[in-house]
């Protein structure tokens, strides 16, 4: 039950906000807030309560409530290390975005009711091990991100908004196409993943049904070439979107893809895993170079957003526990350090100084005029780019270590990636902050005196947001231990050894 | 047969046909003005009465060679028909209908006494006799509003495109009665397959279809709907929509799984089979994909709404094709689930209308504003449509589309597969619609600050909106007895 109180104080929090009287719209913010940090305690309760001896099962915190007797559907809720750092994850990101989203003034019920509908949906996916109910936790979060992008969003939000929304429906398409499809094969008594695993679908079945699954999860998790709408959505939306959406709503796509449609279909998996593996090599060097070309500071963020997804899913193909493990801390990472680099780029910087322009950027001094947009700036490239202390370092390198095991051909490409990501990060870092100054009085209209300072809710959030990829940076075990050990889970050790020992 | 007997069974038409003409009664004394709010509370009365005695004859009967037929599953359906057509009598109540507004009420009720006809019949004659009671009542609503060109143009489009098709069905009644010498179902369920495969019977079959097609609106029968539901009074449409859409798909799916249940065919990729089957498919699909590419050109909502009911039209046939009883059971879901969406979604439209004079998308802007509770029900209806979850529609399309291809699968690569492709696909496309509409209510500016009064009907349209959400949620409440009812009603039909 503690399980679901992640997600019903969610809901339950957007329910009240969406009652609250008119007089005390701006209330909600704290309601938001309020239920954000219950989400998060309850997360990180069930984390630490994670029973990790040696006999301890797997999968702990089962509720399991029949739903739907005809399709033998059931409300069936459960969570292994994977679920329970995600879900930490989540609760980290939602009172980060409620913080960073604190000046929103404009229908902020509204707001803080679809943002905190969000939040509930992702909670709910990473604990359904029923795959209908994963499903309607997974499509949730699509209408409401149309919504805060296309009412509250900036550059050129309708478009970003219905691209985005267009593209994870398309997804969706094809994920709902892959479970009725599964549903009518194993011949419709569960929808219950511990029960569907054990079955052995028809290769034939597994052949087309993997890649087109994989595909609809990938999709929402940026891969290569249908990462399209990852840019150009995050972007566009508001500055606590755009950290939902790259902290965790692409964890979404990795999380399921990882959980339903590699674990559902090894022998697809099997078939297919050289494809994936190149197509998120793709996606990392793609996302890298891209990134290095870019004039606007938001659309390097998004890129890099590509870029550290390409990480996860190829962390994911390597089917060794090293990689997988790695592909699991480099969500939790990205998760930390890309919301992070929205945070600063969306709020700090583009709310005061109106311009996302790296040239631009460049000419007003922000390394004086805001020390602590540039300090939080600093760091986030420093942990994103990978060097040890931070979070980044250890999952990217873990799974470069897992690379090497399965595809070691494709550790160059990656390699050359990891080069052009410190590249891209150092680039942008340099112009827009640090760039130096032409000779000649400093514009006197953009100076730094007119910046409003930063707010004391931006700086608690991303304070939380520099310790946990520094906390995590300087003792991963408390993350990888819970996470090496779901790889062990009969669900996972399957896939493990038949596919990976082939 | 005791007329007493046949009295009881019938008591909810009979019900309704003495409030119709008390209603008219009423309308005779002249103030008809006056009289409005009376005569539409005597219709809810009529109506509440004759749900009432639905249930307290619990007993179940076949009577007149299947002429009158009532089991659970009628009883379901009547009491869907029946409540569709009573909220349509609330939407009606501040409705720009102006004039004979008795007569108007009346043909309401004459519409739905058709409609519940058709739930409870199982012979072919009686087949067409409701359906054109059902009809004729709705042609004349639909041109009831005279001082509107659109409506008149679209009460004869619907009368004509109507009539010829009725012709159809009828055509092809006859042949099916030439061929077996029998108009009632069930005695068509045991025709031998030599018949059945018959070439005239498959004419027969072809023609039926063709007139149901037309009532359902299933391309390439669609061409009435787009211009019923823009030029209609808005309560009209909706009846049209949600309670005739009920009838239709309930009475089409009696009559392919019993009538012409031995002459299926089989519409499976590259194994086609003559049969309905084949038919229904084809039809399904041309539905899907011209109502859901259509709808994306629309500015007008009620137009829209048109194009996305030929859309849903087409997932529903597509859930026939299963011709299983759990798809079917999945259809009968699906159709009520969709009928209360859809009378949802023209009540929002009938007050937009009534306060900003249009039902063109710039007139939904900013409705958040003007009524927020409105504007929170219009997104409940318009996801639920679109098969977002957790609302109703979403659960009620995965059903069909899940039980359609279990019905179909063998081994690897379930036969249908092509099918219930093309719908997830088109129905990818169509959040895009219901997101253009709902970002003018959302997302574009108002055009005046002042807010809606709030609306009479408004309650009625809350409480879909919850019941909407709330079946999404607990999909059993309504698929459990449905479940129950199919499969007595199946062990009714003592198959070998």
């Amino acid at each position: 039950m503690i399980l679901n109180a992640t997600f019903l104080s969610a809901f339950l929090g957007a329910a009240l906000v969406l009652l609250l009287p008119e007089r005390f719209a701006r209330a909600s913010r704290w309601i938001a807030l309020l239920a954000a940090m219950a989400g998060f305690g309850f997360a990180l309760k069930a984390f630490a309560g994670y029973d990790q001896s040696a006999g301890a099962p797997h999968f702990q915190y089962a509720t399991q409530i029949p739903w739907v007797r005809a399709l033998g559907i059931s409300f069936f809720t459960q969570a292994d290390g994977i679920s329970l750092v995600l879900m930490v994850l989540t609760g980290i990101t939602a009172i980060a975005g409620v913080l960073f989203s604190w000046n929103v003034t404009q229908r902020p019920r509204a707001f803080f009711a679809f943002f905190l509908t969000i939040i509930g949906g992702v909670y709910g996916v990473f604990q359904s091990f029923d795959l209908f109910l994963l499903f309607v936790f997974y499509e949730i979060v699509i209408v409401p991100k149309y919504f805060l992008i296309a009412a509250w969003g900036s550059t050129n939000r309708e478009y970003g908004a219905m691209k985005l929304t267009v593209f994870s429906v398309a997804g969706s398409a094809l994920v709902l196409l892959v479970l009725a499809a599964t549903y009518a094969v194993s011949g419709g008594q569960s929808f219950d993943l511990m029960v569907l695993t054990t079955l052995a679908f028809p290769a034939s079945f597994q052949a087309w049904a993997f890649p087109v699954l994989f595909l609809g999860f990938a999709v929402l998790a940026g891969i290569w070439p249908f990462h399209v709408w990852a840019p150009t959505g995050h972007v566009a939306a508001p500055t606590a979107v755009s950290m939902l959406l790259a902290g965790v709503v692409m964890k979404l796509g990795s999380y399921s893809a990882l959980r339903v449609a590699m674990t559902l279909f090894p022998q697809g998996l099997d078939q297919w895993r050289m494809v994936v593996a190149v197509l998120a090599t793709i996606s990392i060097l793609y996302g890298a170079l891209v990134a290095l070309a870019q004039k606007d500071l938001k659309f390097v963020v998004g890129y890099s957003s590509v870029n550290h997804m390409g990480f996860v899913l190829l962390g994911l193909v390597t089917l060794n526990t090293v990689g997988l493990s790695g592909a699991v801390l480099q969500m939790f990472s990205h998760g930390i350090i890309g919301g992070l680099l929205f945070a600063v780029v969306g709020r700090m910087i583009y709310d005061r100084t109106h311009t996302r322009d790296i040239a631009t950027l460049g000419t007003m001094e922000l390394s004086k005029a805001l020390p602590f947009a540039a300090f939080t700036f600093t760091v986030a490239s420093v942990a994103s780019m990978g060097l040890p202390g931070f979070s980044g370092f250890i999952s990217e390198f873990t799974i470069l270590t897992g690379t090497w095991k399965s595809f070691p051909i494709l550790l160059i490409p990656a390699g050359i990636g990891v080069v052009v990501t410190v590249a891209f990060t150092l680039r942008a870092l340099q112009r827009s902050f640090f760039a130096p100054q032409e000779s000649g009085p400093p514009d006197r209209s953009t100076h730094h005196e007119d910046f409003e300072p930063i707010t004391f809710p931006e700086r608690l959030g991303a304070c939380l947001l520099i310790l946990a990829t520094l906390g995590v940076g300087l003792y991963p075990k408390v993350l990888l231990d819970p996470i090496v050990r779901s790889f062990d889970s009969p669900l996972m050790h399957q896939l493990i050894r038949e596919v990976a020992s082939k | 047969m005791i007329y007493l007997h046949l009295l009881k069974l019938l008591a909810p038409e009979a019900i309704l046909v003495v409030t119709a003409i008390l209603v008219l009664g009423l309308g005779l004394s002249g103030s008809s003005g006056r009289l409005r709010p009376l005569m539409t509370r005597l219709t809810l009365l009529g109506g509440l009465i004759a749900a009432w005695v639905l249930f307290i004859y619990p007993e179940d009967a076949c009577v007149l060679n299947g002429m009158v037929v009532l089991d659970p599953l009628g009883r379901i359906f009547k009491l869907a028909i029946l409540v569709l057509s009573m909220i349509t009598v609330i939407l009606s109540a501040a409705s720009p209908v102006r004039r004979h507004f008795a007569e108007y009420l009346a043909l309401i009720l004459f519409a739905t006494v058709g409609m519940l006809l058709l739930a409870g019949t199982e012979e072919l004659l009686m087949i067409f006799i409701a359906l054109e009671l059902t009809s004729i009542s709705l042609y004349v609503l639909t041109a009831y509003l005279k001082e509107s060109s659109a409506s008149a143009e679209a009460g004869l489009k619907y009368f004509l495109i109507g009539g010829v098709s009725a012709a159809f069905l009828l055509f092809g009644l006859s042949l099916v009665y030439g061929v077996e010498g029998t108009t009632n179902l069930r005695a068509l369920l045991a025709i031998s397959p030599a018949q059945a495969t018959d070439p005239l019977m498959l004419a027969g079959i072809v023609l039926t279809l063709a007139g149901f097609g037309f009532k359902v609106a299933a391309v390439p029968f669609h061409l009435w709907a787009p211009d019923v539901y823009e030029g209609a009074p808005t309560p009209t449409a909706a009846l049209v929509a949600s309670g005739s859409k009920v009838a239709g798909f309930f009475i089409l799916a009696k009559m392919l799984a019993i009538g012409f249940g031995a002459s299926a065919g089989m519409a499976a990729w590259s194994q086609f089979r003559p049969g309905w089957l084949p038919l229904l498919a084809v039809m399904a699909a041309l539905s899907i994909v011209l109502g859901n590419l259509a709808a994306l050109a629309q500015s007008n909502v009620k137009r829209l709404l048109a194009y996305s009911a030929i859309a849903h039209s087409g997932y529903m046939l597509l859930g026939l094709t299963s011709a299983t009883e759990a798809g079917f059971t999945a259809v009968f879901f699906y159709v009520i689930v969709y009928a209360l969406t859809t009378i949802g979604a023209f009540g929002v439209v009938e007050v937009v209308e009534r306060r900003r004079g249009g039902s063109q998308l710039q007139d939904f802007d900013g409705l958040y504003k003007a009524a927020p509770v409105l504007a929170i029900c219009m997104l409940v209806f318009l996801i639920s449509l679109a098969g977002i979850p957790p609302l109703a529609g979403f659960f009620g399309k995965f059903y069909m589309f899940a039980e359609t291809l279990a019905a179909s699968g063998e081994g690897s690569n379930p036969g249908m597969l092509w099918l219930v492709g093309l719908a997830i696909a088109m129905n990818a496309v169509s959040l895009y619609y219901y997101l253009i509409v709902l970002k003018h209510v959302f997302v574009a500016k108002p055009v005046d600050d002042e807010p809606c009064k709030s609306a009479a009907c408004t309650p009625v349209i809350v409480v879909l909106a919850l019941v909407i959400l709330l079946l999404g949620l607990f999909p059993d409440a309504l698929l459990e007895p449905l479940r129950a009812a199919v499969s007595f009603y199946t062990a009714s039909l003592n198959l070998p």
